[in-house]
């Protein structure tokens, strides 16, 4: 009987030695709660595999009349990989959490889901999308820089102005994806390597390919692909159930 | 003795009644035992996830195709040049099958586009971990002696760089690592020797300091060394956390060892002029001189504008002396021979009232508490024993102490550094990626007597440092010399003759590229002697006007004299020609009318060209080439041809897609062109 004795003593003194790997960093204790997420800033930026993004992801809880809550807990989650720093938090005087994501392994579009519990603890979500670009896809991203950029992306800096508003005939952004998403790879293929009037499109968008090599057309498509929203979808191919 | 041997016979027999039984027990033992192995087999990790695999395809839409792909079983590419065994498609089924790419769930996620195929390189020459493995643990994690885990997907791009030597497009992280490493002396230290057999040499100028005592103070060589990030955030100088006593030698030392260079502080006589008293004038002049192309300064905002050739300029006033810096803007290479600043041959007006404007930009907080006593012979001998122990020679130019060889740790093979071999601090992961990145980020933690000193890198800095110190592996050196694809060979090109003097003088390589040498900032002039006419390059030198509206960046005006401009443009007319063709092949007048509006309809209509160039600045936009409305001056007739058939050809890398004209085309629209003389005058009266 008295050997019986030792079990749980020993089983209590295994629960001490292993609990410091069990413990978990007590979340913070909300203070207050809204209703509503929205994003401030961070969305739809373009990462890398296992690497943070360059900008937090920023999000504001509001209540029902749109004014911020300060001090409601707001927990972010994501796709296995995804980490968070910090993974839950409390909104500060402005009604915003802002957290740093570091994208997982894989490339591609990653959902974010932000969550928050209003009065009753019943949970609110917010849905933020951001991308993590393959080798193809970045040097898509570079090849874009240098050659699409200027007149397809109309937004101007210091260092780029766009030429966009210079055209007489507006070039598609590459994240408009009703337009973009109707053109096929051989399409894009087509209007990029033999220029607009490949397909009876403008002549301002020059022919690239005697500049670029097949591989860095293609990875502008991939690129292209990657940034379209809304997600571009192949045709053709029949998704099963996951 | 009999007795004993009959007692076991007795117990053998109450215990053994039947020999049969333990014949069976036996038998039986034996069939489990020859039952494990394929057991084993059966229920191993690898055909679980091929069961899976298989379980999934049959959901997709081309189930049929994939199923035909599969094969079940060990998988595994040989590849005995590369020493790659690797059997990770065992598991990683859907590898290869690019209609997988949507699946994020692993190992059946199909492998991103990349420029080589599987069969070739294998896994872990770029993935590390141990291919021959056939269970997770062993394949990814192991940490056993001489074997590596599996590289974390952040760092991977330093697998590139065990064979690219060179800057690769799709590799920005290693790109910005290797920068960094050359730019910042890390390489003045550590030797860094390359698979192709180059050496990495560093790529920033740290100022020689033997006249050092001409140019700034005491105190402010003190503040410097205690914090270089408190008077410039973009400083590429490193903190060495030196304590107050030995800052205060260091800086004894530099300035008694300082030689005075002769004419280093004479001031030029003060000029009397009313602009001289005007702030506004010295304001100006450093915006027309294009200083902000390679200096950044504080703007009225707060914000640090600028370029970072040269050192960031907002605190100047405090740093240097009003004499040294009207000698060093009148020659700077009278101080520093080996400087990239050009010389501009401002008039001595103008160089009052720049000194005036810098002087006028100072950093009063960062001198604030300096108070330095007379320096001791004991502190100037101490502090000269420090800059050898620090190693302060092994960027700098110091008089009496010669740059050190191999002053810190080699790194050519540092990526494949054992594990063992490292000490790692508490609650760091055992990993040598993570030793690399903490190792960079606060030195001095690992251990008391170590000399290496802290730089403020950015964590997206520290993860591309040690990105590119990955690359530097083992098996870098050991793949196949014909995988090795060579760094760009360094040029040593210097321009001859009393024109390469002045070129030399005006350092036209810190921004231009010629035969393979120099900058990136404004255009490769390598062939420009074909490229313009005589009569422009000349008006160009003497008073620089923007070709392209879109820059910031911009050419200053050198202020050449007359004879020396004259020589230095023929100098580039003669020197700098193409082989490729005959400058003067071409006329630059005489086309007739017909072709060049044939060529003009080419322009507008066929080839769009108006999207990025202005011919009729009336009713042309375009933003981003060169404006056209005067190139039949600037260009000759031939080289617009010649640019047209192939831009590339004449200027590798320019943005100008090649369009495969036809010879007709081609000559319609160099007619076309080249009377595009009208001057801008003539224009706004129009």
């Amino acid at each position: 009987m008295k050997r019986i004795l030792w079990i749980p003593g020993m089983i209590a003194l295994l629960g001490v030695g292993c609990g410091h790997r069990a413990a978990q960093t007590a979340a913070p204790h909300a203070t207050a709660a809204g209703s509503a997420l929205v994003e401030s800033s961070g969305g739809k930026q373009l990462g890398m595999p296992g690497t943070m993004l360059p900008q937090p992801l920023v999000v504001q809880v509001n209540d029902a009349s749109g004014n911020a809550v300060t001090g409601a807990l707001v927990e972010f989650s994501g796709p296995a990989g995804v980490s968070f720093d910090p993974a839950v938090a409390l909104s500060d005087s402005s009604g915003q959490v802002s957290t740093n994501v570091t994208m997982g392994g894989g490339s591609g579009r990653f959902e974010l889901t932000a969550a928050s519990p209003d009065k009753s603890g019943k949970k609110f979500f917010l849905k933020v999308t951001e991308l993590s670009g393959s080798y193809q896809q970045q040097v898509g991203y570079e090849v874009n820089e240098k050659y699409c950029a200027r007149c397809h992306n109309s937004e101007s800096s210091a260092q780029r102005v766009s030429n966009y508003d210079n055209l007489s005939v507006k070039p598609h952004s590459f994240a408009d994806g009703n337009a973009m998403n109707k053109l096929s790879n051989s399409d894009l293929n087509a209007i990029i390597t033999h220029g607009g009037p490949a397909l009876n499109r403008s002549a301002l968008m020059p022919p690239y390919g005697w500049t670029l090599s097949k591989a860095e057309t293609q990875s502008v498509i991939a690129y292209i692909r990657l940034v379209s929203d809304p997600p571009y979808r192949p045709a053709g191919v029949t998704y099963g159930k996951q | 003795m009999n007795s004993l041997k009959a007692k076991i016979v007795a117990s053998w027999k109450a215990v053994v009644r039947d020999p049969i039984i333990p014949f069976g027990v036996v038998s039986l033992l034996l069939l489990i035992a020859l039952a494990i192995a394929p057991l084993k087999d059966h229920f191993s990790e690898w055909r679980n996830y091929q069961h899976q695999y298989v379980r999934m395809i049959r959901t997709r839409g081309d189930a049929v195709t994939l199923q035909r792909h599969f094969q079940g079983g060990i998988r595994q590419i040989w590849l005995p040049k590369l020493g790659v065994v690797d059997r990770c498609q065992t598991c990683h089924a859907g590898l290869d099958e690019a209609s997988l790419s949507d699946v994020s769930t692993q190992p059946f996620a199909a492998h991103p586009v990349i420029p080589h195929h599987l069969d070739e390189f294998g896994c872990v020459v770029c993935h590390r971990g141990q291919g021959a493995a056939t269970t997770v643990a062993e394949a990814h994690h192991s940490k056993m002696a001489g074997e590596q885990p599996i590289l974390p997907a952040r760092y991977i791009e330093s697998s590139c760089g065990q064979c690219h030597h060179s800057t690769l497009e799709g590799t920005p992280k290693l790109n910005q690592g290797r920068t960094l490493l050359t730019g910042y002396g890390c390489v003045s230290c550590h030797t860094i020797k390359l698979a192709d057999g180059t050496t990495m040499t560093a790529t920033d100028q740290p100022p020689p300091l033997t006249h050092i005592a001409d140019k700034t103070t005491r105190e402010w060589i003190y503040a410097w060394l205690k914090d270089p990030a408190s008077y410039s955030t973009t400083a590429t100088m490193p903190n060495f956390n030196l304590s107050d006593a030995d800052a205060r030698d260091i800086s004894a030392f530099l300035i008694a060892d300082s030689e005075p260079l002769s004419g280093d502080t004479a001031m030029t006589p003060a000029v009397a002029s009313n602009s001289a008293a005007d702030p506004a004038a010295g304001a100006s002049l450093y915006g027309e001189s294009f200083c902000a192309s390679c200096h950044a300064m504080q703007n009225a905002a707060g914000n640090v504008v600028g370029g970072n050739l040269g050192p960031e300029l907002s605190g100047i006033g405090s740093k240097v002396n009003a004499g040294w810096l009207q000698s060093w803007l009148r020659d700077p290479r009278h101080y520093d021979p080996g400087t990239q600043m050009p010389q501009y041959r401002w008039t001595d007006q103008q160089l009052q009232l720049l000194t005036g404007y810098l002087q006028s930009k100072t950093n009063s907080d960062f001198l604030a508490n300096v108070h330095l006593a007379a320096a001791t012979p004991a502190q100037i001998a101490h502090g000269k024993a420090l800059v050898s122990e620090y190693g302060c020679a092994s960027c700098h130019q110091i008089r009496g102490i010669r740059k050190p060889d191999n002053f810190a740790p080699e790194l050519s093979r540092v990526g494949s550094k054992p594990l063992e071999q490292l000490v790692f601090l508490d609650g760091m992961q055992h990993s040598l990626p993570d030793y690399l990145s903490e190792k960079v980020r606060r030195p001095r933690a690992f251990g008391t007597n170590l000399h290496m000193p802290v730089y403020a890198f950015t964590p997206a800095q520290l993860e591309a440092v040690t990105t590119a110190l990955l690359s530097l592996t083992d098996r870098s050196f050991t793949l196949p010399p014909q995988l090795q694809v060579p760094s760009p060979r360094i040029s040593n090109y210097q321009p001859a003759g009393h024109a390469g003097q002045l070129m030399t003088n005006m350092n036209c390589l810190s921004c231009h590229r010629i035969h393979g040498r120099g900058g990136d900032m404004a255009p490769d002039l390598t062939w420009e002697g074909s490229a313009v006419q005589h009569q422009w390059l000349d008006a160009f030198l003497k008073n620089p006007n923007t070709l392209r509206p879109s820059l910031i960046r911009r050419m200053p005006k050198f202020n050449l004299s007359d004879s020396d401009r004259a020589e230095l443009t023929d100098y580039m007319m003669t020197v700098y020609q193409t082989p490729a063709f005959e400058r003067d092949s071409m006329p630059l007048t005489g086309y007739a009318p017909a072709e060049v509006e044939q060529g003009r309809q080419l322009f507008y209509s066929k080839y769009g060209c108006q999207a990025c160039h202005i011919v009729n600045a009336q009713q042309d936009k375009g933003y981003i080439g060169p404006v056209l409305t005067q190139v039949g001056s600037r260009l000759t007739a031939a080289w617009i041809y010649q640019w047209l058939k192939n831009p590339q050809a004449l200027r590798p890398g320019t943005t100008e897609p090649n369009q495969n004209m036809s010879d007709d085309d081609a000559r319609a629209l160099t007619a076309f062109l080249i009377t595009q003389k009208t001057s801008l005058k003539q224009e706004a009266k129009q």
